[in-house]
């Protein structure tokens, strides 16, 4: 794996064409032991079709980002990497959802296990009504983790989310006095407190300004050397600032119920997809003609 | 166009006799006005009357005193009082847990699509409009299946009084279980937590100022019933103190209730006196909730 040094610098916000900080970083063409992978994935939701057949693999210590317009899927599809989507009523999953090679739907799967592996972090940033310090050490405890002194351990979470300068003298202060944008690193404290392997991203900047937006990024691309990190984005440019590869999803109109599900149209590394898309649909709305 | 048309335009602002104000208008707020004094109007009639005819009897042998038809001048309520508080405090201990058990479960464990859970749905809003004097009734029988011969103790009023406020109290927890946002719920989740612990660490914790101001406000409806605790067989008057569950007690409403079907002076006296205690209880009750909401409002 190539050194991701040069891509934790802070990212590159002023236009699309030059944030390939990915092309440095020499990746496989495909995916080598992928982490997660998807296969022939479709998603109900009562008779709603809402995913169809999608097949995707996630590479370790990589960003993949998920893109594509409103309504195609790339939210439920992420929501069923930790099983998440068994909290919607009438969803059902077909197809394989694999784990190391194991099946996270496979009924004797227990998929409280499953979130302990696969964080996420939410659109909308979440903390608990609690101090910051008990909502760095709610997962730790709910968990049963071992943990030998939860000093430590709040403290290295908030290190991995550069958080904790800010924070450090407010440790008991409640989470609601954060601003938006620390909200959003809190809840990514929050999760890496549980030492996951995969972390989940729902739009995790659509709720941030520019500069708290940045921040995340940054950390994102921190983040990258000890979990693989799986993001569902609605902004073109931080799919092409921070992911190594991306997927990109539409909506396909149903001929006689007019439903919209969505499907994977292309997926690749990222600066293949921002450069040389090989699919019409993929260019046109990366150049912003559609979507 | 655009600049031809702004240059051309040509307001006069209309004066004088705002359209506000015309005498249609004016008749029709005056008809509101008077709507909302007569509310106000009835209940401070009733204050005030009741408080003039009960105003020789404001002393502390009001409070301390037990109820007498030989000294009627100077009757108290000790025993209702000292029975309302007990009947308080066991229908809370009754009502509290079963109403918040069941409003946890339909809220955060019960499928709303089955046709078992619709059915509890419906029944529970019949529920809270079920007669005060019906759960009387239904007391009684329990009191009975139980065993006892006489419910008029403690524990067959606040049998009655928990039956009636137990509606109340599930409708209340569960618009403020609902309150608390799913993100709560699901970040929770999505940390490992199991169902079990999201509702007893985050969702149960946040709901606590509402399900406590929705408890009080079924309490102070509590409080004020006679109806039910004349069918469990409440005396009208004991002279002693509740001791126990088992103990045969009197409560303010039953006492006032059968003061005031007796004729003489002083007692219809000190049955005024008594419902302004009853309502400064009620009132006390009311603003403790309200105290509560204010305090403790969380806006997400």
């Amino acid at each position: 794996m190539a050194s991701a040094t040069s891509a934790d610098t802070f990212p590159n916000m002023s236009s699309l064409g030059e944030a390939h900080v990915d092309n440095e970083r020499r990746l496989p063409a495909k995916p080598v032991n992928p982490v997660m992978e998807t296969r022939d994935l479709n998603v109900f939701y009562g008779d709603f079709h809402a995913v169809h057949d999608v097949n995707l693999s996630y590479g370790r210590h990589e960003i993949t980002a998920m893109i594509g317009p409103s309504g195609c899927g790339k939210s439920t599809v992420l929501r069923c990497l930790n099983r998440m989507n068994d909290l919607v009523p009438g969803a059902r999953v077909d197809g394989e959802v694999l784990y190391h090679g194991q099946d996270i739907y496979e009924k004797r799967v227990d998929p409280i296990a499953v979130r302990t592996q696969i964080g996420m972090v939410f659109q909308k940033p979440n903390p608990f009504p609690k101090s910051i310090y008990d909502n760095i050490a709610y997962g730790p405890r709910v968990t049963g983790m071992k943990v030998d002194n939860m000093d430590d351990l709040v403290e290295e979470a908030l290190n991995g989310a550069a958080l904790w300068d800010e924070v450090k003298d407010k440790l008991k202060q409640s989470a609601y006095g954060l601003s938006g944008g620390q909200q959003q690193r809190l809840c990514i404290a929050r999760t890496i407190a549980t030492k996951p392997d995969v972390i989940l991203m729902d739009e995790p900047c659509s709720a941030l300004d520019p500069i708290a937006t940045a921040r995340v990024e940054d950390l994102m691309l921190t983040l990258r050397n000890e979990y693989t990190i799986i993001v569902v984005t609605h902004n073109m440019q931080q799919a092409a600032r921070v992911s190594d590869r991306t997927a990109f999803f539409t909506a396909r109109p149903d001929e006689t119920t007019g439903n919209r599900t969505g499907l994977l149209v292309e997926y690749d590394l990222t600066s293949t997809i921002f450069s040389a898309p090989g699919d019409k649909r993929t260019e046109d709305y990366i150049s912003g003609r559609f979507g | 166009m655009s600049i031809a048309a702004t240059t051309a335009r040509q307001v006069t602002l209309a004066t004088g006799k705002s359209k506000d104000k015309t005498p249609v208008s004016l008749a029709f707020l005056i008809a509101l006005w008077f709507s909302m004094f007569f509310g106000v109007l009835v209940l401070l009639a009733l204050i005030v009357n009741t408080a003039i005819d009960g105003s020789t009897r404001f002393d502390s042998e009001l409070l301390t005193n037990y109820a007498s038809i030989v000294r009627p001048e100077s009757s108290g309520f000790r025993a209702g009082i000292l029975g309302s508080l007990w009947l308080m405090v066991f229908t809370a201990l009754l009502a509290v847990p079963l109403g918040i058990s069941a409003a946890l479960y339909l809220e955060e464990f019960a499928d709303p699509t089955t046709r078992w859970n619709r059915f509890v749905e419906v029944n529970l809003q019949n529920l809270a409009a079920v007669p005060a004097i019906v759960y009387g009734l239904l007391a009684v029988a329990i009191m009975a299946l139980l065993g006892f011969q006489n419910a008029g103790i403690v524990l067959g009023g606040a049998l009655a009084l928990a039956l009636l406020i137990l509606p109340v109290i599930i409708i209340t927890t569960r618009e403020a279980v609902r309150a608390v946002p799913r993100e709560i719920r699901q970040g929770s989740l999505a940390l490992g937590a199991t169902v079990w612990q999201t509702t007893w660490r985050q969702t149960l914790p946040s709901a606590i100022p509402g399900i406590a101001t929705g408890t009080i406000l079924g309490l102070s409806r509590a409080i004020g019933e006679a109806a039910p605790l004349v069918v469990v067989g409440l005396a009208g008057s004991v002279l002693f103190d509740p001791e126990g569950v088992m103990s045969r007690i009197t409560a303010l409403p039953m006492q006032i209730y059968s003061l005031t079907s007796n004729s003489r002076e002083e007692l219809q006296q000190a049955a005024s006196a008594a419902i302004i205690v009853l309502l400064v209880m009620v009132l006390g009750l009311n603003a403790l909730a309200i105290f509560i909401r204010n305090k403790f409002q969380r806006s997400w």
